[in-house]
């Protein structure tokens, strides 16, 4: 009975979900008069920058950034707070299954690519597919990979909170920077060079690059805190 | 027209992969599908022109998201109705 | 290649409202805990699938502006959608990492899974 219920109410919101999306089109000009071409051409005459993704996420709408950096920063901390556990109970973390010595060998080798790819990625970002979020990521994977592999590997906690929050007074200084000399918050305060590039764009890569950090510790610290859980 | 083919045939794999996702009782086996379902979205994505997105879902979906749930398994239990055959086990002793 | 483009139509929507609604009948109807954040993370993907679908443009090029592609600008995706699902992902992330944890925790406290014998939560 409730099987059916459900059945039907899912029904019926996706035949109407279906009849709106099919009648909008795939692959055409939605709006005639949208607010794309204004982000497009600004952002190649005005900033400078290539990727419209990264001058969007960073310069346009950077304040949104700042509270998602907020928001991972809450649910790093929220993760810390329920998962509280006294102190003398961690010891020994047990990993999933105990590595191979190839294994263990080849997490060596490939942990500073890794760490160097994820570089590569957030410091281009204004260049190339790629950014602050990405290149992050990609630094907390390899974190990840060294984690599982070798059983008495640990992150320095301390190091990792004095890197997020030098991150993000970088972030806001920046910020506030512009809000002193130009009028508004996050405005563009350095020369924007010419396009394509590596110094362009004025204050993207330096955000970018402190958005990287930022993310780079918090997810870390997010696997950190959820491996070292056990029964 | 080999990229609608390609398309079409990465739109079903990732339907199956999500239907196999919640049926499947063995939560492990599970949490690798979900998995397999965001590494053919991340190609859907760069068939659809956004790289951006590409790199991030590839890197969250497949690597970060997969691993926190395989985590939270080995810390409970593996299987849906693991605790109904426990209890089962119970009355039956009693 | 009108005609292809109908056929994706169908099967982009399609399968991202299909997505949709296999992950809110999982969230709704499974009851390990672990599954309704599974069903709700397969939930995350199709709306990302449908926005990303709603950007993009017949023949479109990603919104970069590489070298030998700066007058372009008329045949690029839109970029506006990419931002939003760029910040949605890793929020969503963020949700699901602070969810299991709440699994965790419950499942310390009350040494089960099962929503329906942790406190009558579903109904």
């Amino acid at each position: 009975m409730k099987i059916a219920i459900i059945l039907i109410s899912l029904g019926i919101l996706g035949f109407y979900l279906m009849d709106i999306f099919f009648g909008i089109g795939f692959g055409v000009q939605h709006f005639s008069n949208g607010v794309k071409d204004l982000y497009l051409s600004n952002s190649k005459d005005i900033l400078k920058v290539s990727n419209v993704v990264t001058s969007i996420v960073v310069n346009f709408r950077g304040f949104d950034t700042l509270g998602e950096v907020t928001v991972l920063f809450l649910a790093s901390t929220a993760l810390g707070g329920i998962l509280y556990k006294k102190r003398h109970h961690v010891g020994e973390r047990s990993v999933l299954f105990p590595a191979s010595r190839i294994v263990m060998s080849g997490a060596k080798l490939l942990f500073p690519s890794i760490v160097l790819l994820g570089a590569y990625v957030f410091i281009h970002g204004h260049l190339s597919p790629g950014g602050g979020f990405q290149g992050g990521t990609i630094i907390a994977t390899g974190f990840l990979l060294m984690l599982l592999t070798y059983r008495n590997y640990s992150v320095s906690h301390n190091r990792l909170v004095y890197f997020e929050s030098l991150a993000g007074i970088l972030f806001i200084s920046i910020g506030l920077v512009g809000y002193f000399s130009k009028g508004s918050f996050l405005e563009n305060v350095l020369p924007v060079g010419n396009m394509n590039d590596l110094f362009s764009g004025g204050v993207i890569g330096i955000i970018y690059i402190a958005v990287g950090f930022k993310v780079a510790a918090e997810l870390t610290g997010i696997i950190y805190t959820v491996l070292h859980e056990k029964d | 027209m080999i990229y609608v083919i390609l398309t079409l045939v990465l739109l079903l794999l990732m339907v199956a992969s999500a239907i196999y996702a919640i049926w499947q009782k063995d939560l492990l086996y599970a949490v690798i599908a979900s998995g397999i379902l965001s590494l053919f979205l991340s190609i859907v994505f760069v068939i659809l022109q956004a790289p951006d997105v590409a790199l991030t879902e590839a890197a969250i979906g497949v690597a970060l998201t997969t691993i926190i749930f395989i985590i939270a398994i080995r810390n409970t239990v593996r299987y849906e109705d693991e605790h109904d055959k426990k209890k089962k086990v119970k009355t039956t002793t009693k | 290649m009108e005609k292809y483009l109908d056929i994706l139509n169908v099967a982009i929507y399609g399968s991202a409202v299909l997505l949709m609604l296999i992950g809110l009948y999982g969230a709704l109807t499974k009851k390990s805990l672990i599954k309704i954040v599974l069903g709700l993370s397969i939930l995350d993907s199709g709306v990302h699938l449908l926005m990303i679908a709603i950007g993009y443009l017949k023949d479109g090029t990603a919104p970069i502006f590489s070298a030998g592609n700066e007058e372009k600008m008329s045949v690029m995706v839109d970029p506006i959608p990419q931002a939003l699902v760029l910040t949605a992902i890793v929020i969503g992330f963020g949700v699901t990492a602070v969810a299991i944890s709440l699994v965790i925790r419950l499942y310390r406290h009350h040494n089960t899974l099962r929503i329906d014998e942790i406190k009558k939560l579903k109904w």
